[in-house]
């Protein structure tokens, strides 16, 4: 079991104890009972402490696009076990069950749809689909969102929500890294915009690149971003971490960010910027 | 024990201590014979030992205290070494050397990790970590190869890209991405060669290559096997378990197709013969140039940008 699923079953857990099914949710941060039907039109963001709750790919999909003309890509894209990787489990297994617990095949879910009327590719992490890992596929399906957008000119948005490369693939993984890259590349090339949003958390090799390739980096508010843990840098420097190290506003802070902004506002202030950025598209 | 060999290597450390003996006798005459055949006797054994290395094995090679580190080869591989410093932003960061080089009498523009030897030197280097000032400064010279049209030349050894507080705060991310972003179109052609251990992010931005290549019994991984062991087993002592799971060696890499080279090293390892070695890495790399320099420069881009593109197994 990695770090990232022992975890997340206790955040569940947590999340359900005590309250009877469907009807009730516990904030995470300040422990306020929240009425599951309010919460979702919420976004799922606390209304006592606005505490951003980690939500799933298509929630965010769904929450994020307009309703009407959505098409999903690539959503077959299946990963195989490149390396017959040896762990207590076997990796085809971690799959297995990862796909049963999300009802996902992998960890990036991809979306050809309008915002505001607007055509844009939208691509978000299952963040519960082990841990959000980038492997082959989550590589192959980025890389296919950007070749829509250029061949449809329609700008690309993606929300990141991972702790890094997958390991059970090994160099295969480490390999998306550059080549989301090269896409970016291509895609910046053709003047289309990239807009990356950092929701929590987005670490290791996704940060290490495409999440950090955008034309615009937008954060949720305190989201957890950086390259290595916490807990790697704080053994690696034997010192205590600075207060609000890796978050969103800490990021702002230090410049690596264009700005936070809070997830009811997300579809607006998006949609306002690709206004902005495709001006000349709409002139001429 | 010797301290200068790893546990494996005892056996040929205790024949290899005998024939210095011996050489340090003073009237050779009489011991010539023996020590021929004691010679034989350690290159058998050595040959013996090496023929069947398990990874993690490797990856003691690759680690290896005695291994050369980029600065030990820069004045024989190539001439007319001139150091370049600095990323013009922030600081300079002595992880990673860079400048102007000549190979074959063609000017390239050489960057490479260094980790240092002594403890004094691996301070200085900080244990071949870079910070982003590193990865900046190997993007300017990249740039700069690009405008004058020289190839340039990588060699990666590194644990992995620092993960200190100070990196984080100046964006180790962006600057490990923005090398990745930039290699992969990059109109100049790009030559790489783990040394030694190949870790994760901290050397794939240096190391998005038309040409890739590994000595024989170096690493190069998504995290290092022990990272793996502690996330996988809550035990970094089961770093040997892992490090044969993540098919981290030249020959798996070159099996599945992700590496170009493999590049030989000397009986033993490159510890065993530095100048051997040398000399094996400067042939490879003088035949790679060739090869890369022979392609119009607008074709190898186009190739380099598929072979990124195909890299990755999946069911569609």
């Amino acid at each position: 079991m990695s770090w990232l699923e022992k975890i997340l079953p206790s955040i569940t857990s947590v999340a359900k104890k005590n309250i009877p099914e469907g009807l009730w949710e516990k904030c995470l941060k300040c422990e306020a009972t929240l009425y599951a039907e309010e919460l979702k039109t919420l976004n799922y963001v606390c209304p006592k402490c606005d505490y951003h709750m980690r939500i799933s790919a298509r929630i965010r999909l769904d929450g994020f696009l307009d309703e009407d003309g959505q098409t999903e890509i690539a959503p077959d894209l299946t990963a195989v076990d490149p390396l017959k990787f040896k762990d207590q489990k076997k990796y085809k297994e971690r799959i297995y069950l990862a796909q049963k617990n999300t009802d996902e095949k992998d960890a990036l879910v991809v979306k050809s749809g309008t915002l505001h009327g607007m055509g844009v590719v939208v691509a978000a992490f299952e963040f519960k689909f082990m841990g959000g890992s980038m492997g082959s596929v989550v590589g192959e399906k980025f890389v296919r969102a950007a070749q829509l957008s250029m061949e449809t000119g329609a700008p690309l948005i993606c929300f990141s929500a991972s702790g890094g490369a997958r390991m059970q693939e090994g160099l295969f993984s480490l390999m998306q890294m550059s080549k989301t890259a090269l896409i970016l590349k291509l895609l910046s090339d053709k003047k289309i915009p990239f807009i990356s949003i950092l929701t929590d958390p987005t670490m290791g090799g996704v940060s290490a690149s495409f999440a950090m390739l955008g034309d615009i980096h937008i954060a949720e508010p305190n989201a957890l971003i950086g390259f290595a843990g916490p807990r790697v840098v704080e053994q690696t420097v034997r010192e205590e971490l600075p207060e609000g190290f890796q978050r969103s506003e800490f990021l702002l802070e230090k410049g690596a960010i264009d700005m936070i902004v809070h997830r009811r506002d997300l579809r607006s202030k998006v949609h306002q910027l690709l206004q902005a950025l495709c001006h000349s598209q709409k002139n001429g | 024990m010797n301290l200068n060999y790893l546990n494996f290597e005892q056996p040929i450390a205790e024949l290899e201590s005998k024939i210095q003996a011996l050489k340090s006798i003073e009237d050779k005459a009489d011991i010539t014979q023996e020590l021929q055949a004691l010679t034989n006797k350690s290159n058998l054994l050595t040959k013996k030992i090496f023929a069947s290395l398990s990874d993690w094995q490797i990856a003691q090679l690759a680690r290896h205290p005695n291994r050369l580190y980029t600065l030990d080869y820069i004045d024989s591989v190539f001439d007319e070494f001139i150091e370049l410093h600095g990323d013009r932003a922030y600081a300079d960061d002595p992880a990673i050397i860079g400048g102007i080089a000549k190979l074959d009498g063609t000017s390239i523009m050489f960057i490479g990790q260094q980790k240092g030897r002594t403890t004094q030197e691996k301070i200085k280097h900080n244990f071949g970590m870079p910070k982003p000032e590193g990865y900046r400064k190997a993007l300017r010279l990249m740039k700069m190869a690009e405008k004058f049209s020289m190839p340039i030349v990588t060699f990666i050894d590194t644990p992995g890209a620092y993960p200190g507080i100070g990196a984080e705060e100046r964006g180790q991310s962006e600057a490990i991405a923005r090398n990745l972003f930039e290699m992969s179109t990059l109109a100049t052609p790009i030559i790489s060669v783990v040394i030694g251990e190949g870790g994760s992010g901290g050397a794939l931005a240096i190391g998005v290559a038309d040409k890739m290549m590994m000595f024989k019994y170096s690493i190069y991984s998504v995290i290092s096997p022990e990272g793996c062991a502690s996330i996988l087993y809550q035990d970094a002592a089961k770093a040997n378990i892992a490090a044969e799971s993540l098919k981290l060696t030249s020959t798996h890499l070159k099996n599945k197709g992700l590496i170009d080279v493999i590049i030989n090293e000397p009986l033993g390892g490159i510890h065993r013969n530095p100048d051997q070695a040398k000399v094996l890495l400067k042939k490879a790399l003088k035949q790679q140039l060739q090869e890369v320099t022979a392609t119009n420069i607008n074709q190898l881009v186009q190739q380099r940008a598929d072979k990124l593109l195909s890299f990755g197994q999946f069911q569609d």
